[in-house]
């Protein structure tokens, strides 16, 4: 059974289909990369299933239950962590404090008036640092971190509620190429050790390539491919939209058309 | 009453549309273009009418009358030009608050110059000329000046139309209103465009006054009354939209005349006089539009404006250092009944300044830490004080019962005004705090039967043994302390924490299921309760309350107490409200023109110390101690 599954989801901003009728699900443990070029409608997508997003219609299934339409911190309590396209943390708070908000309301501590927040959970969150081994800077401001260390914070912060599938928008975006594929390399060893699905989309094609179990493409909205990194690079629709097929031009240079 | 009636009062509400067009249409160009709210778009309305006066009484007849209302527009915005060369120019990239704070601090500065020029009295003009009769309508007799400014406020708006439609300089107007940012990449000169609409808009409201001078008194009183409506139009239209402020300046006019059209109602034998209710009908108009339309009813969501202000540092518990200070400063204040046995005054002050200091903890909470910029805080303090006055006033409760009741009152004020306002952000978010807290001073003000009117509720004096000062005292001081330390342990607790997270950034703490509204609920909630403490022990320390202590300007005293001491320190708004107090009471009451002097001080702190005192202090001790 899969842990996540997309059934027919659609959006339209206006009379752009952004999302069009798109199907595709996750398996446990697997490692799915969404690609395709700018506007294919991969955040749209993504943002409906951490429920930034109400589709207009089709079902995200988590489990067997339908989380479509429901709020981000209710899809968050399902079992669902994510990281952002822009990195960023809690801007007045140390990293270890970060990673302990998090655990805060994993805890359902949130709405304690009484006991000061800096002893609890600390020693989890310590730990969930040194696992993306940031736990030397525990107790910095966060936001003196360097972006890439940024980004390991949200990783630690993301694995705080132990979810069982990870959503993550570029997390290598605005990284120098060794620091991508060490970040890639180390979620991959964190999902692998605990058994998390992960769903992310990149530009990076060699992070793709080189990572993803399985890639889905979109472009212009629609799921053009499902398939693994050999499918998928010799799949012609695929080199289509990336590549174009030259005859592009062509249409354009045709009588009438020009002035 | 009459259809015809009706009727008569809707045309004549056209005329006060016009005014509040005026006024309203200059703020919300000035706004749009710069991001500026020009608190001091009023006192230019203001000053329109003393000038106009002086050039009909000094000149007189038809040039001195209609052409003085030209030169006065012009006038006017050449001092707008000025205010936005001198002063603004330095502040577009400092935090919005100081933003307002600086044009608040113009208020005071123009209202005690015009003051000084034109003196206290109010001063009535001549009729106009030409326009003094008056015109048969529908068997009442309607002035013709009414009638021609119901027409003057549509000519105004075709003209600004189609200037904004059809010249470049309206094209560069509604580029900036949508994205100042890329109109200054594009290469535009901003601080052209930037002075020129200020003028304009300056101008616009110069007119407006200018045009009130046959048909009201100029009086002093001018300058809040005129922000008020301007706010309430602008913001109901949509920030930056000018159909949006004629639409909106006669919803506001007509409702008005309704109230006064319909009078007296009776509803099962009790008597409603609906003429009472205009202030209480307008802000909640204001009110309604916001909660069903955010954005006004023209408006459009406005791009996010890039934050310039410094991050935060994370939070510490109190080092030993703190802790003795704090310490050392409580012993001196449990000794201070002791010296003021030779100057009873002392224990006056101090009571004072610790009222303030809860006053300004309890917004300091809000609007620091949870990000909520509240220009109402006065609400909860009022709710606090009349809760506790009226409790004594029909009741005859007790004291104690009295300053236990005043904090319910409060956090039932709180939580339901905070349900509202926890839902908008930035500038509307302090636009509707402000109406809620007009709303409560408007109620108490024209509800004379229930709570006294401007005379407010008189012997609320407190029992012995704590009508003896040093008593009274003690008593603030260990509720002052009280407050404080709880406000401080919340903000160490997880609780403080959610707010600060969500104050950071509210799409990640939503992302690791943190309520963010729910949490800014509560925490609006909180505050207002604590505030209401300070309300409740504020009328037992005057006796008295009136609706005078409640008005906007006490939550103005709350900003200016917190950004005076830091609003990214904790410590700061106990300092702050502390200086404050101490320098209101002191050299304040000393000089007639003490409104001129707090302005001086609060300019000074905007463009010399935008971190506050403590924030000043905590930065040069980083300095000193070099990079750790």
């Amino acid at each position: 059974m899969s842990v996540l599954a997309i059934r027919g989801l659609s959006k339209a901003f206006g009379g752009v289909r952004a999302v069009n009728d798109v199907s595709f699900a996750i398996g446990p443990g697997e490692f799915l990369a969404m690609i395709g070029p700018n506007g294919a409608g991969k955040s749209t997508c993504f943002n409906m299933i951490n429920g930034q997003l109400a589709p207009d219609s089709g079902e995200i299934l988590l489990g067997d239950r339908n989380i479509a339409g429901m709020a981000p911190r209710a899809i968050w309590r399902l079992g669902v962590g994510r990281t952002f396209q822009v990195a960023a943390t809690f801007a007045s708070m140390t990293v270890v404090e970060n990673v302990q908000m998090a655990l805060l309301s994993y805890a359902g501590d949130l709405y304690r008036l009484w006991r000061p927040a800096a002893a609890l959970h600390r020693e989890r969150a310590l730990e969930l640092l040194a696992q993306v081994g940031m736990q030397d800077a525990a107790d910095r401001p966060s936001r003196e971190l360097a972006y890439g260390d940024v980004k390991r914070v949200e990783l630690a912060i993301a694995l705080a509620n132990e979810p069982r599938l990870l959503l993550m928008d570029e997390p290598t975006a605005g990284m120098a190429p060794r620091e991508r594929n060490d970040l890639i390399k180390l979620v991959k060893q964190l999902v692998l050790e605990r058994g998390i699905s992960v769903l992310f989309t990149e530009h990076s094609m060699d992070v793709v390539f080189s990572f993803a179990d399985r890639i889905i493409v979109l472009a212009r909205g629609r799921l053009i491919a499902d398939g693994n990194a050999a499918a998928i690079r010799d799949n012609p629709q695929v080199q289509e939209v990336y590549f174009g097929t030259g005859k592009t031009f062509s249409n354009e240079a045709s009588p009438g058309a020009a002035p | 009453m009459t259809l015809d009636a009706l009727l008569f009062q809707a045309i004549n509400g056209l005329s006060s549309a016009s005014g509040l067009f005026f006024i309203a249409v200059g703020l919300s160009l000035i706004f749009g273009v710069t991001r500026i709210i020009n608190l001091a778009h009023g006192s230019l309305y203001m000053m329109g009418t003393y000038i106009a006066y002086s050039f009909a009484t000094k000149i007189g007849g038809v040039i001195g009358f209609w052409g003085g209302i030209l030169a006065t527009a012009i006038i006017v915005g050449c001092i707008g030009a000025l205010i936005e060369i001198l002063l603004l120019r330095r502040i577009y990239r400092a935090p919005e608050l100081f933003q307002l704070l600086a044009t608040f601090a113009l208020v005071l500065v123009f209202n005690d110059m015009t003051h000084w020029i034109w003196g206290s009295e109010d001063l009535l003009g001549p009729r106009a000329p030409g326009l003094a009769g008056s015109v048969e309508l529908l068997g009442r007799r309607l002035p013709s000046y009414d009638l021609f400014l119901a027409l003057a406020g549509p000519v105004v708006l075709l003209i600004l139309h189609f200037t904004l439609k059809v010249t470049r300089f309206g094209r560069l107007i509604r580029a900036a209103t949508q994205d100042r940012e890329m109109v200054g990449a594009l290469g535009v000169n901003q601080a052209v465009l930037f002075t020129s609409v200020f003028a304009l808009g300056a101008a616009l409201a110069g007119l407006g006054g200018a045009l009130q001078v046959a048909r009201e008194p100029a009086t002093l009183a001018t300058d809040l009354i005129a922000l008020g409506d301007a706010f309430v139009v602008v913001v109901v239209g949509g920030m930056g939209s000018i159909t949006g402020a004629y639409l909106a300046a006669v919803i506001i006019a007509e409702v008005k005349a309704l109230c006064i059209g319909i009078g007296v109602v009776n509803f099962g034998g009790i008597a409603v006089n609906f003429s009472k209710f205009t202030l209480v009908a307008e802000f909640l108009v204001m009110a309604i539009v916001l909660i069903v339309r955010p954005y006004g009813l023209l408006g459009k969501p406005q791009g996010a404006v890039r934050s310039v202000a410094e991050p935060e540092e994370p939070i510490r518990a109190a080092t030993p250092m703190l802790k003795l200070l704090a310490a050392v400063v409580l012993g001196l204040l449990l000794f201070l009944p002791v010296l003021a046995q030779s100057s009873p005054y002392l224990m006056i002050l101090g009571i004072d300044v610790l009222i303030a200091v809860i006053f300004a903890t309890s917004l300091h909470f809000i609007m620091g830490p949870g990000g909520m910029h509240s220009f109402g805080h006065a609400a909860y303090f009022g709710l606090g004080a009349y809760g506790a006055a009226l409790l004594v006033k029909w009741l005859a409760a007790p004291m104690g019962i009295a300053l236990a009741a005043a904090p319910l009152v409060a956090l039932a004020g709180a939580l339901l005004f905070g349900w509202f306002a926890v839902r908008l952000s930035g500038v509307y978010l302090a636009m509707l705090t402000l109406a809620f807290a007009q709303i409560v001073w408007a109620a108490v003000f024209q509800w004379e039967g229930f709570t006294g009117g401007s005379n407010g509720v008189i012997g609320v004096w407190p029992k012995p043994p704590f009508d003896q000062g040093w008593a009274f005292f003690l008593l603030t001081l260990a509720l002052a302390t009280i407050a404080v330390l709880l406000l401080r342990r919340f903000l160490f607790a997880p609780f403080g924490y959610a707010m600060r997270a969500g104050r950071d950034s509210p799409l990640r703490a939503e992302a690791i299921g943190i309520d963010v509204k729910r949490i800014h609920w509560l925490a609006f909630a909180i505050a207002g309760c604590i505030c209401g403490v300070a309300g409740g022990l504020f009328a037992f320390a005057k006796g008295s309350i009136s609706p005078e202590s409640i008005h906007v300007g006490r939550s103005i005293d709350g900003l200016v107490m917190v950004l005076l001491g830091g609003i990214q320190t904790l410590t700061g708004p106990i300092v702050g409200a502390s200086v404050f107090a101490l320098l209101q009471d002191t050299i304040m009451r000393q000089t007639e023109y003490w409104r001129a002097l707090l302005g001086a001080v609060i300019l000074v702190l905007v463009l010399a110390f935008p971190s506050g005192i403590v924030g000043a202090f905590s930065n040069l001790w980083r300095r000193l101690r070099g990079p750790s």
